[in-house]
């Protein structure tokens, strides 16, 4: 905060109107996360490999390999397709979401063994992601009428100068009361989120690394650590060979689709 | 056969060769390729809790299964071909040591049709307790007496994909027999049934063409799909041979049209299929419908605990042509959600009418990254001999699986 804050304010008073000076901390959030959110705009669409890590509290590791294309839909949720290699046992498994802000979304997954497309329920919001320590909804897109926001501070965390906003989730059936999210000033990615339960109290600290810039606009990061501070366990998920702009359509992405993702 | 019948079958014949050799003759494969291999090698073991009431057959059933499955694209992914077969080897029913090839499909894919042309397994259907409106494949009954395996089928399927739906058209040149028990194997009447004396309805026996057309949808918070079956009854009727020391099956022709639908709305899922099969000696109507809710991270731990209930109704009340004439299916499904990827399923049906049941439980854990581990047992309590299941009152078993994957 101190004399950085205040020229903040000043240069915003002297170029914009005098309403700005009342900017509360939650527009100032809000604000925040409408620049993140623009700055990831027009990607149209995105493929990545994801190698997930997942470690329990004696160091016990376990592998899971899965390959994830998504849709960018304007003024709605992402569409993805995640298809499953490994574990062996569900390799072939894919799972289709059209995620949408506040409506549940639709999901369907598919089933090798049985050659059955499934439409399951969005509910299960807070549950495990493939036994990791991500949650369904830490790993859905983000679309902003999703939380309500509330800028906290500024703080610098390991050499990055961050925002601090509180991001409270609007859309039913979260694990989370709140998170905490450091995001960079200079690119607006994300460095860091504490996930606090419905019981308000820390449970899990995702730390994002290794971020590489892509069609000179897109940030990703390649590293993302979930360390959940109550069980001990704790989950990398590594991501890679990302493509983006393939020409994909909503075509790509219907439950017909599913049935012969390999 | 009539002549319309054979008329209509040698035009659709022509039709299917010309379209083969047309795309066929337009496509090339390419020199190399590379083949993807994946699939399981498994052990198991099924203990009967009683003996059999029948002179052959053991208690204890050891057995092998190996299923690969290769795979191959080129094409940019646009083509392709699966190959996955299937051998069981049993050590005491020799009708349950078989072979089948589940798979061997050429699939073309294009921006609004995709074609399919070889052997295949297709699933219809949204209900867990019964399957009546899955008619493409024939089932594997010794295999799993569950009927939840599939034998594979010859067919040409075509889908077109439009803005109200996708439409599957099928053409199955070859028909595939059920497989049942033999004179060791458990899970069977007293009689064994003779599959090398399968007749037929149709003159042209198992190389009856069976069409079928499908449309499903999905609309919000719908997902629906309603099909028309003609071709040979899967299901085939069991008669006594003329000096009544075994079974003959006997395959009639039928048209099933049928219906499935799912509504999902937050943890519920609201489901029902319902099928009208008419063939020469009967016709009737069959209903499965229930829900199932899931209760997820159960107690503030990360296990889901879905509940399922359903009403199974069949109007063939004159004759135990169907188990499930009038009962109930009520289960559970656990999902520990962990590293191991745990599961417990746990069911039964009831008769309403008689008050028999059948016990099911289903249980899996991931060994390691590559093995997995399965447990399941039926059990059941039948007290009404003329219910198709009173022949298997005494075939209560639990049955053990380790699997390696690769």
């Amino acid at each position: 905060m101190g004399i950085k804050m205040r020229n903040y304010l000043l240069l915003l008073l002297l170029a914009v109107s005098p309403f700005v000076l009342a900017e509360t901390n939650a527009e100032k959030g809000h604000a925040i996360a409408l620049e993140t959110d623009n700055r990831d705009k027009g990607w149209q669409d995105s493929f990545a490999e994801m190698k997930m890590v997942l470690r329990n509290r004696h160091g016990k590791e376990s592998v899971r390999l899965i390959r994830v294309t998504n849709l960018e839909m304007d003024g709605d949720g992402d569409k993805g397709l995640t298809v499953f290699d490994e574990p062996r046992d569900i390799k072939g498994t894919a799972f289709l979401s059209y995620s949408h802000a506040l409506e549940p979304d639709e999901q369907w997954i598919y089933l090798p063994a049985l050659k059955r497309v499934k439409r399951i329920s969005s509910s299960n919001k807070s549950g495990p992601f493939m036994g990791s320590e991500f949650a369904y909804e830490d790993i859905s897109s983000f679309e902003i009428p999703k939380y309500s926001y509330l800028y906290l501070r500024d703080e610098v965390i390991n050499g990055i100068d961050c925002f601090v906003l509180e991001l409270r989730p609007q859309y039913k059936h979260s694990g989370y009361i709140k998170s905490h999210v450091w995001v960079d000033k200079v690119e607006y990615r994300r460095q860091k989120i504490d996930y606090y339960d419905r019981k308000d109290s820390l449970l899990k600290i995702q730390t994002f690394s290794d971020y590489q810039l892509y069609l000179d606009q897109y940030w990703r990061s390649h590293t993302m650590t979930m360390d959940n501070q109550q069980n001990g366990k704790s989950t990398t998920l590594y991501q890679q060979n990302f493509k983006f702009k393939a020409g994909l359509t909503a075509d790509d992405f219907k439950k017909n689709d599913l049935k012969r993702q390999r | 056969m009539t002549l319309r019948r054979m008329i209509l079958n040698a035009n659709v014949k022509l039709w299917v060769k010309k379209i083969a050799f047309a795309l066929l003759g337009g496509l090339a494969v390419p020199s190399v390729l590379a083949v993807e291999l994946s699939g399981y090698a498994g052990a198991e073991y099924r203990y009967f809790l009683h003996d059999s009431a029948l002179p052959f057959p053991g208690q204890h059933v050891p057995s092998v299964v190996l299923a690969p499955e290769f795979y191959t694209e080129w094409d940019d992914g646009q083509q392709s071909l699966l190959f996955s077969p299937f051998l069981r080897l049993d050590g005491e029913d020799a009708e349950r040591t078989h072979g089948d090839i589940g798979e061997l499909q050429w699939l073309l894919v294009r921006d609004d049709w995709e074609l399919r042309v070889g052997v295949g397994k297709v699933f219809w259907g949204v209900a867990e307790s019964q399957h009546l409106v899955d008619v493409i494949n024939q089932t594997d009954l010794v295999e799993n007496s569950d009927t939840e395996d599939k034998l594979g089928q010859p067919m040409i399927n075509l889908s077109v994909f439009r803005d109200w739906g996708t439409v599957d058209l099928f053409v199955m040149p070859y028909f595939r027999e059920r497989t049942f028990a033999g004179r060791d194997g458990r899970l069977r009447g007293p009689l064994v049934v003779n599959t090398d004396a399968a007749a037929y309805e149709s003159g042209s026996g198992r190389h009856h063409l069976d069409v079928a057309v499908r449309w499903s949808h999905s609309l919000g918070d719908w997902d629906i799909g309603v099909s028309h079956f003609y071709g040979i009854n899967r299901e085939p009727q069991l008669l006594l041979n003329s000096t009544a020391t075994a079974l003959i099956p006997f395959y009639e022709t039928m048209h099933q049209t049928g219906l499935d639908a799912q509504y999902t709305v937050e943890a519920w899922l609201w489901k029902l299929e319902t099928i009208r099969r008419e063939t020469d000696t009967d016709t009737f109507f069959a209903l499965t419908g229930g829900v199932e809710y899931t209760f997820y991270s159960v107690f503030e731990t990360d296990v889901d605990v879905g509940l399922i209930a359903e009403y199974l109704f069949d109007d063939r009340d004159d004759a135990p042509k169907t188990a499930f004439e009038d009962d109930v299916l009520m289960g559970a499904r656990l999902t520990w959600n962990d590293t191991q990827s745990t599961e417990l399923l746990f069911g039964l049906i009831q008769d309403l009418s008689s008050e028999d049941i059948g016990w099911n439980i289903e249980a899996s854990r991931r060994i390691g990254d590559r093995w997995k581990l399965s447990v399941e047992g039926r059990f059941f309590s039948v007290n009404d001999n003329t219910s198709v299941l009173y022949p298997v009152r005494r075939d209560d078993y639990f049955q053990l699986e380790l699997a390696r994957y690769f």
